[in-house]
């Protein structure tokens, strides 16, 4: 199998594995136990949190650990709206094409009297500083812009946010699940206040994560217990995780800009080939744009049954059309770049990581044409739009 | 694997898939906008289905209900085809998940569109209720996960 599936999840590197290996049965003590066991399970908690704050150009008493990028995403929203509402200011600002761990936990904040400020993100997929200027206000308690997008890898100004962010006072949260061990990131360079990571994005395990939290911004408690997080964070730690996330961030932070180069190359050689397919067109800016992220939509086909067909060319894809999702709606971050609903539902992402080869991009360029080219021949959007019935999109 | 390994099998060999020439009837369902349309085509002879063809654009188990229905009816009395149903289709597949099931009675749809084609073509009486117009799929919207 061709695993071109790496923003979903990846594959645990074997010095990851390595590493987490004596977390299970050697260094299994509870790091809040005083005796020798727990004690030294927590100088490695620590030394963990120690070298992740490194990579991230944080202090290390501004990492809190979590299950993951969603548990992340939920407490950012949470903690800056419970301070929102304690001065009064319940106005949020975000784009259209969050992940839904960030819309859905929007949504809620709205039902409790929040009002949400959704900016464009146009047909390039990126956001326009000015917007986030023009949309703060004297009640804005939250800025939550996602660093790259997870469907079309799209960069989005960052730094330049958290410098407006910054003038105006407003806490800046941003969800760097799909950039973290991708491209650099400085949090301080950034001015970020608060950042959501999760391992299994980077070649660590799953059901683990942190956030970032700057000294000085407040941080309430989201999992209520033990101590444990500097009483924020209730729950015995998962050091085995936690210990893996550290390795997977080192490994990607010192490899990022040697597997950068390659990407980059094999991404562009898959745009170029690919849109040679008539009537196809490439999905978000090409140059901000994360390293591994290919997305392109094909116009006649639709995308799961373009996907079940890759499979059995031993392929492994994804697609932002409804018919993957068990929704009747393709991906919303395809149509907040403007794609019409039958454009979105055609669309196919490949995403790759440092396991990638050239055999692999060199297969899936031969394949993709071949499946559209079949699906084209039986299709009834296709066969109207090449006699001339309705017109070509792209 | 999501999909039964019928449906896979009408999915990768679709049977008879493609144009048909001068057919008698056609009929078409769904939108592109939701992400499945049926096509079907028909010949038919007194009252019998001699041959059926379909081009659908959808998901996997769009295509797939298109083909084992183009089965099913092919040969039936024009009477026994109105008859098909989306269970029966969905059972000749050995099933569907459930937020597959829509795709289903698309396929229903697309035989009774056909159906009616072929009656307004040739002045035929028939009860109009039981060709409402199909409920739009689109409106019963599940949740979406992504990553
Ligand atoms: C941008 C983004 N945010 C949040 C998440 C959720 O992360 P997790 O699966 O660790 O909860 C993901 C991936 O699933 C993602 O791509
Ligand atoms: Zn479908």
């Amino acid at each position: 199998m061709i695993y071109l599936d790496n923003a979903s999840t990846t594959r645990v590197s074997p010095e990851v594995i390595v590493a987490m290996r004596p977390y299970w049965d050697e260094i299994y003590g509870n790091c809040s136990s005083l005796h020798d066991m727990g004690q030294r399970a927590k100088e490695h908690l620590e030394d963990a949190r120690n070298r992740i704050a490194k990579c991230l150009g944080a202090e290390s008493d501004e990492i809190y650990f979590t299950s993951g990028g969603s548990e992340s995403d939920n407490w950012a929203i949470d903690s800056a709206c419970k301070y929102g509402a304690m001065r009064n200011k319940k106005h949020i600002i975000t784009t259209a094409f969050e992940h839904h761990a960030i819309l859905h936990t929007l949504k809620e904040k709205e039902k409790q009297g929040f009002t949400i400020t959704y900016l464009p993100v146009y047909e390039n997929g990126i956001v326009k500083v000015a917007d986030v200027e023009k949309a703060i206000t004297e009640e804005t308690c939250l800025v939550t812009i996602m660093y790259a997008n997870n469907e079309i890898g799209t960069i989005q100004p960052i730094a330049e946010i958290g410098n407006i962010c910054a003038k105006h006072g407003v806490v800046f949260h941003t969800d760097a699940v799909q950039a973290v061990g991708h491209i650099p990131i400085n949090v301080k360079a950034d001015k970020i206040s608060m950042l959501s990571l999760s391992a299994h994005k980077f070649h660590g395990p799953k059901g683990v994560g942190m956030l970032f939290c700057k000294k000085g911004s407040p941080l309430f408690p989201f999992v209520h217990g033990g101590g444990q997080e500097r009483n924020r964070r209730a729950g015995t730690e998962n050091l085995p995780g936690i210990m893996g996330m550290c390795v997977a961030l080192e490994s990607a932070t010192k490899d990022m800009a040697k597997v950068n180069d390659r990407l980059i190359e094999y991404r562009d050689k898959l745009f170029t080939e690919l849109s040679k397919i008539p009537h196809s067109k490439i999905n978000g800016d090409t140059i901000s744009r994360l390293p591994g992220n290919f997305n392109m939509s094909f116009e006649g086909i639709e995308g799961e049954s373009l996907l079940l067909m890759l499979n059995d060319m031993d392929i492994c894809a994804s697609s932002g059309s409804a018919c993957t999702s068990g929704s009747l709606d393709p991906s919303h971050v395809l149509l907040a770049i403007g794609l019409p609903h039958e454009i979105a539902h055609g669309s196919l992402r490949l995403t790759l990581s440092k396991y990638t080869t050239i055999e692999d991009i060199n297969h899936a360029i031969e394949s993709v044409p071949k499946v559209v080219a079949h699906l084209r021949k039986f299709s009834p959007v296709w066969d109207e739009m090449e006699k001339g019935v309705i017109k070509h999109v792209i | 694997m999501l999909y039964s390994e019928k449906v896979m099998d009408h999915f990768r060999h679709p049977r008879n898939i493609g144009e048909m020439e001068n057919p008698d009837a056609i009929g078409e369902v769904g939108n592109a906008k939701c992400g499945d349309i049926m096509r079907m085509y028909l010949k038919i002879d007194g009252d019998t289905i001699t041959d059926v063809k379909f081009m659908t654009f959808g998901c996997g188990s769009a295509i797939a209900t298109s083909s084992i229905a183009t089965e099913m009816i092919k040969g039936k009395k024009i009477k026994d085809a109105l008859q098909l149903t989306n269970q029966a289709v969905v059972e000749a597949l050995d099933g569907l998940p459930a937020h597959k099931l829509h795709c289903s009675v698309l396929a229903e749809e697309a035989v009774k569109a056909a159906i009616k084609d072929y009656y307004d073509r040739n002045g035929i009486d028939y009860d109009k209720s039981l060709y409402a117009p199909g409920t739009c799929v689109c409106c019963h919207t599940a949740d979406k996960k992504d990553d």
